[in-house]
């Protein structure tokens, strides 16, 4: 048996954690399900194409770093895009959320989101069409790992980023300010405001730390497959599935969930064929409803 | 004239297989405050539900059992029902968001089925030769779509007759007092979960039928038909209605309908054809800001709630 599924399942499950990261946060301090958190994925993923093209004119050349197929200019661009992304979560909190976070009906809340990502996903494809892009249209070499499994540099830079990341959001929840107000106000928002803590700066930190590992996602998703006005919105239920598998406000449990999922998706290839692939994140959410709710690291409301 | 006639029946008869979908959403959002972000799905359970029991025995594929077609408008609704109860059963318990979010799994779970269980559902071809009603005056299209309109604006009053009585009954009492205080209604010894099963199921049911309806009436089916913009016109017809109101809800789909169609007719007038896909994406755009703007500045649509106590207390 080819071992290689693994590999592909663990670059799939990576860049699915950290986009889970985003909606199991929103979802434990802002309390509602955000169907827009998939257009985030696709929105960072065009900031950082567009300002890729715009340091490459500006300062010429894309060179690119070792044997990766992209280079500094796409680093940059996607530090960027990562702070433009968060800012449109702002202004959707802003002119959306915020109005309906006061009338303390969830729901609705939710439905806000379903229109906001109709809307956001549709004006992508407006300005850029649905045809693909790419980042780079280079074919990389596989470079053999052992026990038949073959990655690219660039996924293993991936995999490296993700790790990075990960490590570092879950001491910046555990040891910063900030990320311990955050579990104060995912924990019980009320006492968390009589203690003191700064409720709105939690808010805009939720949103700007969600939606910049959502772009960190898409561009991952961007550079190893393509980039189209449909990549977060396609990645929404995997997202969730992964989300609550993990339990609802855990960033370790999102992380490990995006990877079950991601694995047991490629498994699935593997299996029954890639046709039924998406269906594969559907049944791990009703099997996790069924068996465990609270997922992973949940704790039972 | 006769070509406006023909149109305006034709219209009305789409936006009226609108109208019922949005009639069974309104029993899951309107009376229960249940949020069902996989509308279309269910209408896609009804429609192939219905075309593969009455379209005509086909090669390499399996079903078209030739049956009448009154027993797919039957079939479909029961299906597409079943389907929302084992659904609702297993999320309704949890917390409401898990309702939207599974939903929104089983619509795409449904799309995969109808894109590639090709000897079930045709494939991305989908189905033709689904037997329409009245089949026998097709070649008299002004006669057609208006027997046509006839008859789907009778399903349309009798369900509208029913369910405005059943939203008056103890039973559709029940659910409102679920939905704005789930405790107090526990403790009159109402079993929440189970109400929600059976609205939600009713609810899907009822959407079942509208997509049987219209699979029956353009005779031809496809998976693309059942994408999530469906369901977002669905919800945005509620929304803009009035959610909570029958009256609403039909109104709403007329309307949204009205204006999609409008709309898609200017932009196919006026549009260069190679900008149109880029034009029709703003045209989602558009009800997308309009919902959300609904949800901000007037949640209770047009016509909003309608104040009902018991049919024994006016006012």
């Amino acid at each position: 048996m080819n071992l290689q599924f693994i590999a592909d399942g663990l670059i799939m499950g990576a860049l699915i954690g950290l986009g889970a990261i985003g909606v199991t946060l929103t979802y434990s301090i802002l309390r509602f399900a955000n169907f827009a958190h998939g257009e985030f994925l696709a929105w960072g993923t065009y900031f950082t194409l567009l300002l890729t093209a715009a340091i490459g004119a500006l300062v010429g050349g894309s060179g690119t770093l070792g044997a990766l197929s992209f280079g500094w200019p796409v680093i940059l661009a996607g530090v960027i895009a990562a702070l433009l992304t968060g800012l449109v979560a702002l202004a959707l909190d802003r002119i959306l959320f915020a109005r309906l976070r006061q009338r303390g009906n969830a729901i609705v809340m939710v439905m806000a989101s379903f229109g906001a990502s109709m809307a956001l996903r549709s004006l992508l494809e407006f300005l850029f069409t649905s045809e693909p892009k790419y980042f780079s249209r280079d074919i990389q070499i596989a470079l053999p790992l052992g026990l038949g499994i073959r990655l690219t540099p660039d996924q293993l830079f991936l995999l490296l980023l993700t790790v990075i990341l990960v490590v570092a959001m879950e001491r910046f929840m555990t040891k910063s300010p900030i990320g311990r107000a955050m579990r104060a106000v995912s924990e019980n928002p009320v006492l968390a405001r009589v203690a003191g803590v700064d409720v709105d700066r939690v808010i805009r930190a939720t949103w700007m730390i969600g939606a910049a590992l959502a772009c960190a996602a898409g561009v991952m998703l961007g550079i190893t497959v393509q980039v189209r006005p449909f990549m977060g919105f396609d990645l929404l239920l995997p997202l969730f599935a992964a989300a609550i598998l993990g339990g609802i406000g855990s960033v370790p449990g999102a992380v490990l969930g995006g990877l079950i999922v991601g694995i047991a998706e490629a498994a699935a290839v593997q299996v029954v064929g890639a046709d039924y692939r998406a269906a594969i994140a559907f049944l791990i959410l009703i099997a996790v409803l069924l068996i465990r709710p609270a997922g992973i690291f949940g704790v039972r409301e | 004239m006769l070509d406006i006639l023909a149109y305006a029946a034709f219209f009305l008869v789409t936006a009226l297989t609108y109208g019922i979908i949005c009639l069974g959403l309104n029993v899951q959002w309107g009376q229960t405050g249940l949020f069902n972000v996989g509308v279309a799905g269910f209408v896609a359970i009804g429609a192939y539900t219905s075309a593969l029991l009455t379209t005509p025995d086909a090669a390499g594929r399996f079903g078209g059992f030739g049956l009448p077609v009154w027993l797919g408008w039957i079939a479909a609704p029961l299906v597409a029902g079943a389907a929302a109860a084992l659904i609702g059963a297993i999320t309704l318990r949890l917390r409401a968001d898990y309702l939207a979010i599974t939903t929104f799994g089983i619509a795409i779970a449904i799309q995969l089925v109808a894109l590639n269980a090709e000897t079930l559902t045709g494939g991305p071809f989908g189905i033709g030769f689904i037997p329409r009603a009245f089949a026998g005056l097709e070649d008299q299209p002004v006669i057609f779509n208006l027997a046509n309109l006839l008859l789907v604006g009778l399903v349309t009053a009798l369900l509208y007759y029913g369910l405005e009585r059943l939203t008056r009954s103890p039973w559709g009492r029940v659910l409102r007092a679920i939905r704005e205080d789930e405790t107090a209604a526990q403790s009159l010894g109402k079993n929440a979960n189970l109400f929600r099963i059976q609205a939600f199921a009713l609810g899907s049911a009822i959407m079942g039928l509208g997509g049987a309806i219209g699979a029956h009436f353009i005779g031809f089916i496809a998976p693309e038909n059942y994408v999530s913009a469906m369901t977002f016109q669905v919800w945005a017809m509620l929304i803009i209605g009035g959610s909570g109101n029958n009256k609403g809800a039909l109104l709403g789909a007329v309307l949204v309908w009205g204006l999609w169609s409008a709309s898609g007719a200017l932009l196919a007038a006026f549009v260069p054809a190679e900008y149109q896909a880029r034009a029709a994406a703003l045209q989602i755009v558009f009800i997308g800001v309009a919902l959300a703007a609904l949800l901000v500045f007037r949640p209770r649509g047009l016509l909003g709630e309608e104040k009902i106590v018991s049919r024994f207390l006016k006012d």
